[in-house]
């Protein structure tokens, strides 16, 4: 059956909306094994359903058919071991920064001196020592998606599911942001699910780009990024790289 | 920076004074030194209210018994309010979350909402009596719609993605109440707190009007029936000034509480 060293197995996955009395098919016999600590991107234009699959593996949403398992256990319900990164943020207003990365923590009835050392754990790890009083409407863009980040790592994520969590953001943050991101990452060897629709980006981050297409939803290339890291977009390697991917996803 | 603000400060204020002091030279010119104005001018209304709070200048039924008609009006204001808030926060909680609280209430509640609180005065004289309690049950009737309508909006229009955020995090269903929608419907919660109070103020008056012996709104109507229409005024200028001093501290309470919105903070 399933590889016992997969974190992730997702097989035969097919997800349909129902919208004004018509079925959509948001992602059509989706499978993919994700081993544990591996960086996968997942990259597509809009109505590929890559977020859709990022949310049915959060739990957020259940599948038509198909079976999504986590260490071959079904995904049910959302849970701190899948930590999702919103686009959007989606931290508590009335939260302090260091109230919103112990959340979770005290949300699970942890002993308050736990909560109170993995909250400043976190918050230093993010840089946002500084801001740990601060109110999220206080923040920059770039400092609340720290805040997101260390919120799901404070809570013991094994997965951090990442949707367009840069997305919003000015290029020089973003570039910060990542590099961050992959210092994080090699530290504590989390899996990451990253949804971008940017092709440089997923170069510079995955070890795996999963390439998905619209109409349906579907996924139609699985590669590895074989690149040394730290990566250069200068580098022609990575240059060819993303010529490839650009023309798989159609654009020139 | 701190001479910068308090300049700026002194100039609003200075600001602020313009309409009230133009409005009262405008009022003691055209009423001042008139053989038959039944408008008094602005000296013999500040003359009536020193003697209304403090007596010594007329010697007469009122004088000195301001506290006590601020007293009774305050205490039906805030007491009508606090109950109205008792019984809106929970009602408004459950028909906003509740969709069969909400399909066997609301559409009651939203028949009634647009009958003026005045027009219950003659029920609520038949019901309560010609006293005090009709007062208190308008000031009730009063607040009691503006923190039902803000609370119900406060709690239906938390944003989705809170609830996921929670969930994700490891917070039961059961607990969402009181860790993302209460906290997040604060602000509405807290202007229909602030517009209650509010609507409080103005129905205390009404209220008082019919046959109650203590209270603003009853020495207002008592003072038209004896022509002392500086009395009337002094009503008036109390009411103004402990209306705005119990918004003005409500306002307080919302700066602490809700530092973290950005429209309060």
């Amino acid at each position: 059956m399933a590889d016992p060293l997969n974190i992730l197995d997702i097989t035969h996955v097919t997800k349909r909306f129902d919208f004004q009395d018509t079925k959509i098919v948001a992602l059509s016999d989706a499978s993919l094994e994700i081993r544990k600590g591996e960086f996968v991107c997942l990259i597509g234009p809009s109505g590929c359903g890559k977020s859709t699959l990022l949310r049915m593996i959060g739990g957020f949403e259940t599948p038509s058919e198909g079976r999504l398992a986590m260490w071959d256990t079904p995904i049910g319900a959302p849970g701190p071991d899948r930590g999702m990164v919103f686009q959007d943020y989606g931290l508590f207003p009335w939260l302090t920064v260091s109230k919103n990365v112990g959340f979770g923590p005290a949300a699970r009835g942890r002993p308050s001196a736990e909560v109170a050392e993995t909250t400043k754990r976190f918050v230093d790890m993010v840089g946002l020592t500084r801001f740990a009083d601060a109110y999220p409407h206080q923040l920059s863009g770039g400092m609340k998606q720290r805040v997101a980040i260390a919120r799901v790592l404070a809570n013991e994520a094994e997965i951090v599911l990442m949707d367009e969590p840069f997305g919003a953001l000015d290029a020089m943050t973003r570039e910060n942001l990542q590099q961050e991101l992959l210092e994080i990452w090699k530290r504590t060897k989390l899996t990451v699910i990253f949804v971008t629709h940017a092709i440089e980006e997923a170069i510079l981050l995955a070890d795996r780009i999963v390439v998905m297409s619209p109409g349906p939803g579907r996924i139609v290339a699985d590669e590895r990024v074989e690149l040394p890291r730290p990566r250069d977009p200068t580098d022609p390697d990575f240059n060819a790289l993303r010529r490839h991917f650009s023309g798989m996803l159609g654009h020139h | 920076m701190s001479a910068r603000f308090s300049r700026a400060g002194t100039q609003n204020i200075a600001l602020a004074l313009c309409a009230p002091v133009l409005f009262l030279i405008f009022w003691h010119f055209s009423t001042s030194g008139r053989a038959f104005s039944l408008i008094p001018p602005p000296l013999d209304v500040g003359k009536q209210l020193w003697d209304l709070a403090f007596g010594g200048v007329w010697d007469d039924l009122y004088s000195g018994t301001l506290l006590e008609h601020a007293v009774a009006s305050v205490s039906r204001v805030y007491g009508g309010f606090l109950l109205a808030a008792a019984c809106a926060l929970p009602l408004g909680m459950l028909i906003g979350r509740v969709a069969l609280v909400r399909a066997a209430l609301d559409p009651t509640l939203q028949l009634m909402r647009p009958i003026p609180v005045t027009a219950w005065l003659p029920l609520a004289m038949i019901v309560f009596g010609i006293g005090p309690t009709s007062a208190f049950f308008l000031v009730f009737l009063g607040a009691f719609y503006p923190i039902l309508v803000n609370t119900i909006f406060g709690v239906r229009n938390v944003e989705p993605r809170l609830f996921e955020a929670a969930v994700m995090l490891g917070v039961s269903p059961s607990a969402l109440f009181w860790k993302v929608v209460l906290p997040a419907s604060l602000p509405s919660i807290f202007t229909g707190l602030r517009l209650g109070l509010g609507f409080a103020w103005v129905v205390i008056v009404v209220g008082e009007m019919t046959g109650v012996q203590t209270g603003l709104g009853a020495i207002i109507m008592e003072a038209r029936q004896l022509s002392r229409t500086e009395i009337v005024i002094s009503g008036m200028i109390t009411i103004g000034l402990l209306g705005y001093i119990s918004d003005y501290l409500v306002q307080l309470l919302g700066k602490r509480l809700l530092r973290w919105s950005p429209q309060h903070g």
